[in-house]
């Protein structure tokens, strides 16, 4: 006990009561365990992040010289057009994507709370969607939304309606991608609905069913406020994933037809690896980041109060 | 990690018969809706190319046959994408989660200088996606010279910020006593860590198994940036050069799809319950 106390108090002199922890551990031991992931993380996010900030304000064609170019690279942006159309597609997507699928989810998540036959069988149906994989899910949409040989298409030509251009038109584009989007995360929504919702005690319900409420009203006064920390961890963890979305539309529609559904990952994506602009894309790496932090940290801030919920 | 499981719920007296029955009929056709597209995935598979390419298709195969899978290998080296698809996620696997398991343990019972930046910094700079610093993370992996290498995917893409989390927060209700204890019996660090925390830690192992392998399988855009060779490429990349030529035989691009689906569905079968806990207590996808 004595060569602990006189170890710990040469680390933290102030808080003897809590060195028992470290009784007879060799100081550098946390620090050498921790090493491995924090090469990794220095290495391969650290760095790459701090060094995206300096890329950004040079141009560099990855092949050719690097020159210092001030905030040209944030100037181009601010005047950019297809700078612009990529943000506002990206925002049009979360806009439309996100309240379809949360709306999804809790609908799914109320239905499957009750007691139904093949309840269980039919909550893993609708989450199984979760291990296909972006590129799995892109393809099978592109392949049912084909324009010829599609099988929706198909279904509308049986019965009696006209093939819908889905993917080549820009019209309709955007709604393809949204469908499959609500396919691939509608049971993700669910699932952190019903975790809410089974957290709900069920004396509420009785108490209300006692005093004459009816179904509806209860789900408006105990249910939807009751989910509202569930609701909000959602939708920030959705709208930052419509701003990172980059693999279901690279293989659904490649950002066309045109530059109507090109996103924000898509665009660095080209100016990285087509155009070579590093510069250029960093910049607009920057803006996303600045984005996607601000909506974690609100998450962050609110998820600490909605913990025991979830 | 909260006990969310299909199996428990809720239960209200059903008072409402046919309000019941309605709810119940509506969920059950949006299952076959949402079963749909992997059925048709399965049906394009193994149907003959001259049903594939119909105007008005008929939603079942008239015809079994194999012949897109065997399109799919005479004309591009599947079996290596399956195998590095196959080595790329477990590696990745066995690196992410010794990794995390050791810095999730650290910040979970020990104390020293430093300590809390070190958490914060390391979760905050994890959890800027990959999307963001696309551009420098290439150049890194360039100079290192890992470009157009399984190392390549595999490295950068090693830490989890998810992984330390959770490992970190299960690993705090493992009662300090009972390391103690071991510790005043003479047990090593080491053995105190694999005989006893690592036991005590297995079903977020598990979780962390499963989901590590669901991103690493399921990996496009970082690879499609590092992977140039098509003999490296993994199965993503594989669906994405199929599917990119002039005019995709699609009967192959399902059959691929198929084989790069199907780990992941006997993941889905076998370990379910994990996936859903995974979700249900920190929201990660």
């Amino acid at each position: 006990m004595s060569d602990s106390a006189v170890m710990a108090s040469s680390v933290r002199p102030a808080t003897a009561a809590r060195t028992r922890r470290s009784f007879r551990r060799p100081w550098m031991l946390p620090y050498l365990l921790i090493t491995p992931n924090l090469l990794l993380f220095s290495a391969f996010s650290f760095f790459p992040l701090l060094y995206a900030f300096y890329i950004s304000f040079h141009d560099w064609s990855l092949i050719g010289e690097v020159t210092y170019a001030g905030l040209a690279n944030y100037r181009r942006l601010v005047a950019d057009t297809q700078f612009w159309h990529a943000l506002l597609n990206t925002a049009v997507y979360a806009v439309a994507s996100v309240p379809t699928t949360m709306a999804g989810g809790l609908l799914l998540a109320v239905a499957l709370n009750r007691r139904m036959p093949g309840r269980v069988f039919l909550r893993s149906v609708y989450f199984l969607p979760v291990v296909v994989s972006a590129v799995a899910t892109g393809i099978i949409a592109a392949w049912m939304f084909n324009e010829h040989y599609g099988v929706i298409n198909s279904l509308i030509v049986r019965l009696g309606g006209d093939r819908i251009p889905w993917l080549s038109s820009p019209a309709w584009a955007l709604p393809s991608l949204v469908i499959a989007t609500f396919w691939v995360r509608v049971g993700f929504c669910m699932v952190v609905y019903l975790a809410a919702l089974q957290s709900i005690p069920t004396l509420y319900y009785e108490a209300a069913t006692m005093d004459g409420a009816s179904p509806y009203r209860q789900f408006w006064k105990i249910t939807l406020p009751l989910l509202r920390p569930a609701t909000f961890l959602l939708l920030i963890l959705n709208v930052i994933h419509s701003f990172q979305v980059f693999d279901l539309i690279y293989v659904m529609t490649g950002g066309g037809p045109g530059f109507s559904t090109t996103m924000l990952v898509q665009y660095i994506y080209q100016s990285a690896f087509m155009t070579s602009e590093m510069g250029y894309a960093s910049a607009i790496g920057v803006v996303l980041y600045v984005i996607v932090l601000g909506f974690t940290i609100i998450q962050w801030r609110v998820s600490r109060q909605s913990e025991n919920v979830l | 990690m909260s006990g969310v499981t299909f199996e428990a719920g809720a239960r209200r007296p059903g008072t409402r018969r046919t309000g019941n029955v309605l709810i119940w009929i509506a969920v059950v056709l949006g299952a076959l809706a949402m079963i749909f597209p992997l059925y048709w995935m399965f049906a394009t598979a193994i149907r003959p190319r001259s049903e594939v390419f119909q105007p008005v298709v008929s939603l079942i195969p008239q015809v079994l046959t194999l012949e897109n899978f065997r399109n799919v290998a005479q004309r591009h080296p599947f079996l290596t994408w399956v195998m590095n698809s196959t080595f790329i996620a477990v590696i990745a696997v066995v690196i992410t989660v010794s990794a995390n398991l050791l810095c999730g343990y650290v910040f979970a019972k020990f104390r020293f200088p430093g300590r809390d930046i070190l958490f914060f910094a390391i979760l905050g700079a994890l959890m800027i996606p990959i999307q963001v610093i696309l551009v420098p993370e290439f150049l890194v992996t360039s100079w290192l010279g890992l470009l157009n290498s399984p190392w390549g995917v595999i490295l950068p893409r090693a830490a989890e910020a998810f992984g330390v989390f959770m490992v970190r927060q299960f690993m705090v209700s493992i009662p300090d006593e009972l390391i103690e204890a071991a510790r005043l019996d003479g047990a090593s660090e080491m053995r105190i860590f694999l005989r006893i925390v690592l036991p005590l830690s297995k079903p977020i192992i598990a979780v962390l198994v499963i989901f590590t392998f669901m991103w690493r399988w399921n990996d496009f855009a970082w690879p499609l940036v590092v992977l140039t060779d098509q003999e490296l490429f993994t199965l993503p990349l594989g669906l994405n050069l199929l599917r990119g030529e002039a005019n995709p035989d699609w009967g192959g691009v399902m059959a691929l799809a198929l084989i790069s689906l199907l780990p992941m569905l006997l993941i889905f079968l076998i370990f379910q319950r994990y996936l859903v806990q995974g979700i249900a207590s920190t929201g990660l996808k």
